[in-house]
């Protein structure tokens, strides 16, 4: 029987107004190499400056997983020559990180929990990008200097399960925090995983794999189980010496396969040393004060929606995992509306009728028209029913609720007037009936209400009907 | 030549004049090679720039083959004060391939020769700088100091060089050798024009982290009346020549008859600066042209692949003495020597500086040889280590962060400059500037 040993590092780009080291902007989807300066572009004598907003973020992360946060942190420089690496260094902070010796809980569905050690977070700059068109590279340094927290946790995760709720966890907070877009697909949130395996029960670790850079958590879930499955398999095959070797593999999602990125390499050696150009790091009372007040995180939230809203545990984690969701919510809530019908519309209704690449921060359906919606249902005006139609409809066109509600025609008559003419048309027609019911033929009570219901054309609200019969039928 | 003084006073027809003069007469001498080319920002006074300052829209090299083509896109902050100041950057001056050398004879340009002596090398790095004020080529220049950079070349050719405290003058802008010892700094006619250049230059700037946060000036209160105590090493002078040696002596008299206090100090054997200087700069050095890969900027060599491109740009585009350093640095940072080289050195390095700050308790100033001999003659240093040696009055003063100014005190047999240094404590220009006057007066060299 073997172990699997996974440790996750994680590279968050961080949303702050400009880079690191320079004033450039961090923004997106600019024309290539725009977003550059003298620094950026590693130029003759040009210096970096610190951009001390990072620190903010690092503080709050910090602070966020528990962890000792450094007044005094340092900068040290990585050399590697490669074409996005405009300075051939990368600063980074080797000897001192901003961030220290965290945790992060991991909560499985069976309600148990386990605590991942995180050993550091540390400040770097991003590099830019290489872009191969044919025989042609190019480099686009636009990313470059952009600011990075790297977060390195320890090799305490025992599947891919484990890993993958890491991560999704480590994404919710940094969310929760708004310290990064933390979008994988963009790059904004990156994942390199260790695994290695060993006999259950040995304490050492054996060799291990990097598998760098995928770009969802299926596709880590996959990668992780399909390298464990190589190795294991080589294990068995006695051959696990020679092929399984320190190498970093890429995960191919078309050939369900992860494979070796390089030929045999030496071992990099990056050179480092503290960086000259800069001074340390130092977070100050004021700072420290400030940003250590963090926002509520997914598990606080968590625990309030169910002491405060009496939700079950399994409604409270799906609408914390994320903060869109859980920030949808209480949008909703706001409308006055019960938790109870607000978790089912959203989890239930909503997110049923989401398709494709549909989700609750770019549909039609904000949390205040959702939330009017399920008030509507409460306050007697449409039916459950009817508020489905709604629904259909709204998620389609950006309309609004009450709008589609009489477009439909679909509003419950509450008009006691009204029904009780109905009703008394009812009686008048069924006298037979009546003296039935009368008799003590309680089970035709259902009769009078559906022919009630049917006379109004459903449009009727059930319980005012109810009330009526009631009342006239003694 | 006018000195810078007077030249501030001058109006702009005449600086129109001054520099239409001056250009002829550079081009006059061009055997002297002091000048790498003769351009010109702005109408103030034209001052010499050492060819690692940025200026922007000029070619600025670093004396190296592998940034030929390179424009500078931005100025020096040292620039940006100067043009604001009523200077103009007037010519780039020659140098030692990013900085490296204390001849002038590594750069791509060629040597400069020195203008007391054809046969004899003006020092370096600032060779150009030095040569181009000592012909009468430059009102005053700007040079940059690593290990002796400004105070060498200043001493070998007559003239005076400062370097000011580190964090003094913003680096940004100066083409990088070694960030934590690189100082940019006035190289003038006399001391009171270093005073005024300094304090045109000087002064805390954002864009370079290590800058002081401090602005006082010092040539609006020069005062060479104050008297001071000032330190002599008896035992460091042993290891330089007699023209050195009576120099010092000369100086000394010169101190004392002026009133000042001297007391005999010894610091640290000198060969531990050496070690330390050079493990340091060539660990910084190594990183900071890393850079120069021929992929964004400079010259790419010829290539079929990427790899190809890094080896063969760099093998073509550095000089020999530029790769010897490339490589030591990277000896001392890889793993495995890290601790016993750069982390060993950077302890030696807080020594050198406790050594100094005990001997401040005491004095304002030190006397100081600028190097162990007069001007060599091109080609006499046979091998690196011996040119490395001639640094070891120098490169503690970088190590340790102090201000310290190089003037000239008298000829050799030979007739050549011989200079001495004073150095003050970290941030004080103006005992350092003081001192120097008196010395400047008491002496009265006459190049
Ligand atoms: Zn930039």
């Amino acid at each position: 029987m073997f172990e699997v040993v996974i440790g996750l590092e994680v590279h968050v780009q961080l949303n702050t107004k400009t880079k690191l080291f320079c004033s450039c902007p961090t923004s997106f989807n600019h024309k290539q190499n725009t977003n550059t300066c003298p620094t950026c572009l590693a130029l003759p004598g040009a210096l970096p400056v610190f951009n001390k907003e990072v620190l903010h973020k690092a503080i709050m992360f910090g602070t966020a997983i528990d962890a000792t946060v450094n007044k005094t942190s340092y900068f040290d420089r990585k050399s590697y020559f490669y074409p996005d690496s405009p300075s051939a260094y990368q600063i980074t902070q080797l000897y001192t990180p901003v961030v220290e010796h965290g945790k992060l809980r991991i909560d499985f569905e069976n309600g148990s929990h386990k605590i991942i050690r995180i050993n550091r977070a540390h400040i770097e700059a991003d590099a830019g990008k290489n872009i191969h068109e044919g025989d042609i590279s190019k480099v686009d340094l636009n990313r470059a200097g952009t600011p990075l927290l790297e977060i390195v946790s320890e090799p305490d995760m025992r599947s891919a399960e484990e890993a993958v709720l890491y991560l999704k966890k480590l994404h919710a907070i940094v969310r929760y925090l708004d310290i990064s877009d933390a979008n994988m697909q963009e790059g904004s949130f990156r994942v390199d995983v260790n695994v290695s395996i060993r006999p259950k029960g040995d304490e050492k670790l054996y060799t291990r794999v990097e598998i760098k850079n995928i770009n969802s958590f299926r596709f880590i879930q996959k990668a992780i189980e399909l390298e464990v499955a190589r190795q294991v398999e080589a294990w068995e095959d006695g051959t696990y010496k020679d092929e399984i070797v320190q190498e970093t593999r890429l995960f191919d999602q078309t050939k369900q396969e992860t494979r070796s990125m390089r030929g045999k390499e030496e071992a990099a050696d990056y050179r480092y040393f503290p960086e000259p150009d800069l001074l340390k790091a130092v977070i100050s009372d004021e700072m420290m004060a400030l940003y250590s007040k963090i926002p509520e995180l997914p598990d606080e939230k968590m625990e309030r929606f169910i002491k405060e809203y009496g939700m079950s545990e399994y409604n409270a984690s799906v609408i914390t995992s994320s903060v869109e969701m859980a920030k949808y919510f209480e949008d909703m809530m706001d409308e006055g509306i019960s938790a109870k019908n607000a978790t089912t519309w959203l989890t239930v209704e909503l997110q049923g009728r989401l398709k494709g690449d549909m989700n609750i921060t770019n549909t039609h359906v904000d949390a205040k028209k959702l939330g009017l919606l399920v008030k509507r249902i409460e306050d007697g005006t449409i039916s459950g029913k009817a508020a489905k139609e709604v629904l259909d409809k709204l998620v389609e066109e950006n309309l609004d609720v009450d709008g589609v509600i009489d477009a439909l025609g679909l509003k419950q008559v509450s008009d006691t007037g009204a029904l009780e003419a109905i009703c008394d048309e009812i009686i008048n027609a069924n006298q037979e009936k009546v003296a039935e019911y009368r008799g003590g033929k309680d089970k035709l009570f259902g009769f009078f209400v559906g022919q009630a219901m049917k006379a109004s054309k459903g449009s009727a609200n059930p319980q005012t009907i109810n009330e009526i019969l009631k009342a006239k039928l003694g | 030549m006018i000195t810078l003084k007077e030249a501030l006073k001058l109006s702009s027809k005449e600086l129109e004049d001054l520099k239409a003069n001056l250009a002829s007469e550079i081009a006059k001498h061009p055997e002297l090679n002091a000048y790498i080319d003769v351009n010109n920002v702005g109408s103030g006074v034209p001052i010499a720039v050492k060819d690692n300052i940025q200026v922007k829209d000029w070619s600025i090299t670093s004396g190296s083959k592998i940034l030929q083509g390179y424009i500078a896109p931005y100025n020096a902050t040292v620039i940006e004060k100067m043009l604001k100041a009523g200077l103009s950057p007037f010519g780039r001056t020659n140098m030692d391939e990013f900085a490296m050398g204390s001849t002038t004879e590594s750069s791509c340009y060629g040597k400069t020769l020195n203008p007391h002596n054809a046969d004899c090398v003006p020092g370096g790095s600032s060779g150009g700088s030095a040569a181009a004020v000592a012909a009468g080529l430059a009102i005053a220049a700007l040079g940059s100091d690593t290990g002796g950079s400004i105070r060498q070349p200043a001493s070998f050719c007559g003239i005076v060089g400062m370097k000011p405290t580190y964090g003094r003058v913003s680096r940004y802008g100066l083409g990088a050798y070694a960030s934590s010892l690189d100082q940019i700094g006035p190289m003038t006619q006399n001391v009171e024009d270093a005073a005024i250049l300094y304090d045109i230059i000087s002064g805390h700037d954002e864009k370079d982290s290590t800058s002081a946060d401090m602005n006082d000036k010092v040539s609006d209160k020069l005062n060479p009346a104050r008297k001071l105590r000032i330190a002599t090493l008896p035992k460091y002078i042993e290891h330089a020549s007699q023209d050195v040696k009576d120099a010092y002596s000369k100086a000394i008299e010169a101190l004392k008859n002026a009133g000042h206090t001297i007391v005999e100090k010894e610091l640290l054997d000198a060969k531990y600066d050496i070690s330390a200087y050079y493990i340091t700069a060539t660990a910084e050095a190594t990183t900071n042209l890393a850079r120069y890969d021929g992929i964004r900027y400079g010259r790419r060599a010829e290539c079929k692949d990427l790899k190809e491109l890094f080896i063969n740009s760099r093998s073509e585009g550095f000089g020999e003495e530029v790769k010897r350093r490339i490589l030591l640095g990277n000896f001392v940072l890889s793993s495995g020597y890290y601790d016993a080289y750069y982390v060993k050195a950077q302890k030696v390095r807080h020594i050198i500086k406790d050594e100094y700050a005990k001997v401040f308790e005491d004095v304002d100033l030190i006397l100081s040889p600028v190097a162990p001999t007069t001007a060599n003659r091109f080609g006499s240093l046979s091998n690196p280590i011996e040119m490395y040696l001639s640094d070891i009055y120098t490169i503690s003063v970088n190590l340790a962060g102090l201000p310290a100014l190089s003037l000239p005190i008298c000829k050799s047999a030979k007739g050549m400059p011989v200079g001495l240094q004073l150095i003050a404590k970290a941030y004080d220009e103006q005992t350092l500037f003081d001192g120097a006057l008196s010395l400047e007066k008491e002496i009265n060299y006459k190049g």
